[in-house]
């Protein structure tokens, strides 16, 4: 695969799983439990979609073949996006939104502390912005998972069945193929594999203090990156992508 | 440090950032978007310009609303503008002048303290150690939320004189 190709995918996948979990966080827009909690989900859905537009538009630049930032988001159908499973899962309880997002964000902010030293110079200039975004998205989830957990009766046993359902997908957080073997070769993009070990101690330490317990390992999701998904993924777009598809000369 | 890099400004570009400084940042008007940071370079030839420009967060939403700003205003007077975004280095809220500073709690949001590097861990906090009330200077203050009105601002609670507060976040 060319060179271009390969950051061209690269850069949308990144941009899908960002872009995908944003949009389930500003589902909950006038629906948090509280209003300082609406105000920080739809807060990180913005960061996310900030994050997303700075890839959306780097593989549009690549691309070079007229499609724009928004034609990615908006007018590719659910097998072709490439996102990561794990971000597409619907919202459920309040607990929940925040283990999932607890999850990504631990990934996520990882992998963008190593691409801030990427040799391709958009890519660490993104990946500058969504470091210093994604801790403090990490610190709030995981303060919420250990508020939960260490809470009532209730909350803890409704945590630890988000974990429960949740952990599955965690594995493919981690998935790779030979296009980011040929982008590792290159030194554009990091090895996320090696930071597994940092992740699993930073989760085990939330989960430790919240008092939740790691399920057996079972079912792992996989292939998101390929565009195979779980059923949620298409609905979800059908309501994101409704507008520009309904009205295709619409302009803000 | 990267982060500490301002902009250079030359006798030739001083009048475009002379304008540039009178326009506010929308969402906080106390200061202009020069103060901000955000106006990372000027380049002049002849009457055409060219403006770089980085973003406060990723998302946010202001930015359209300053590139508009910008058009606006040099258009105006005449100029040709081109306006690039850039992303490095990442703006920072350290970049914030003192003048910039003093206004701001003037207008009633707590100053960013300075950014401290922390190691990344989730269970750390990261909340500053002091945080003073713009409006009594008391350090008896608390966070309320992480997540303010703005992307850049987090919400405070003054337990020295019953006032709910914005800080800017420290970023």
């Amino acid at each position: 695969m060319g060179m271009n190709e390969a950051l061209f995918t690269f850069s949308v996948r990144q941009a899908d799983s960002a872009l995908v979990l944003a949009q389930r966080l500003c589902e909950w827009c006038g629906h948090g439990p509280v209003l300082e909690e609406d105000i920080a989900m739809s807060n990180m859905g913005l960061d996310l979609i900030g994050q997303s537009r700075g890839y959306y538009s780097y593989a549009a630049n690549i691309e070079g073949g007229g499609r724009s930032e928004d034609d990615l988001a908006f007018h590719r159908n659910e097998r072709e996006f490439m996102n990561r499973c794990l971000v597409e899962q619907p919202n459920g309880d309040f607990g929940h939104t925040m283990m999932r997002s607890f999850f990504y964000s631990a990934f996520s902010a990882l992998q963008h502390r190593e691409l801030r030293s990427s040799t391709d110079e958009t890519i660490s200039g993104v990946a500058q912005k969504a470091w210093k975004e994604l801790q403090y998205h990490a610190r709030h989830t995981g303060q919420w998972i250990v508020r939960l957990g260490d809470g009532t009766e209730e909350s803890h046993q409704r945590i630890q069945s988000s974990l429960d359902e949740l952990w599955s997908f965690t594995e493919e957080l981690f998935d790779t193929d030979r296009i980011d073997e040929q982008l590792v070769s290159e030194g554009i993009i990091c090895d996320i594999g090696l930071l597994k070990p940092e992740w699993d101690v930073m989760v085990n330490d939330v989960l430790h203090a919240a008092g939740l317990v790691v399920p057996p390992k079972g079912y792992r999701s996989k292939g998101g990156m390929h565009g195979v998904h779980t059923e949620y993924l298409g609905h979800m777009l059908s309501e994101m992508q409704y507008l520009p598809r309904a009205y295709p000369d619409a302009r803000w | 440090m990267e982060a500490n890099i301002q902009p250079r400004i030359t006798d030739e570009t001083r009048p475009v950032w002379t304008l540039l400084d009178q326009i506010p940042d929308p969402e906080v008007p106390a200061i202009s978007i020069v103060e901000l940071g955000v106006i990372r370079d000027v380049q002049l030839s002849g009457k055409q310009v060219v403006v770089e420009m980085t973003p406060t967060y990723s998302g946010c939403p202001a930015l359209k609303t300053m590139e508009d700003a910008v058009l606006a205003e040099l258009q105006a007077n005449g100029y040709e503008v081109n306006i690039r975004i850039v992303y490095k280095p990442a703006w920072t809220t350290d970049w914030l002048s003192e003048g910039a500073k003093a206004k701001l709690k003037a207008y009633g949001i707590a100053p960013p303290p300075r950014l401290t590097v922390k190691r990344f861990h989730p269970l750390d906090s990261d909340e500053p150690s002091r945080v003073s009330c713009p409006f009594c200077d008391s350090v008896d203050t608390k966070l309320t939320s992480q997540f303010g009105s703005t992307a850049c601002k987090a919400l405070y609670f003054c337990d020295g004189c019953r006032q709910p507060f914005e800080l800017f976040k420290c970023h």
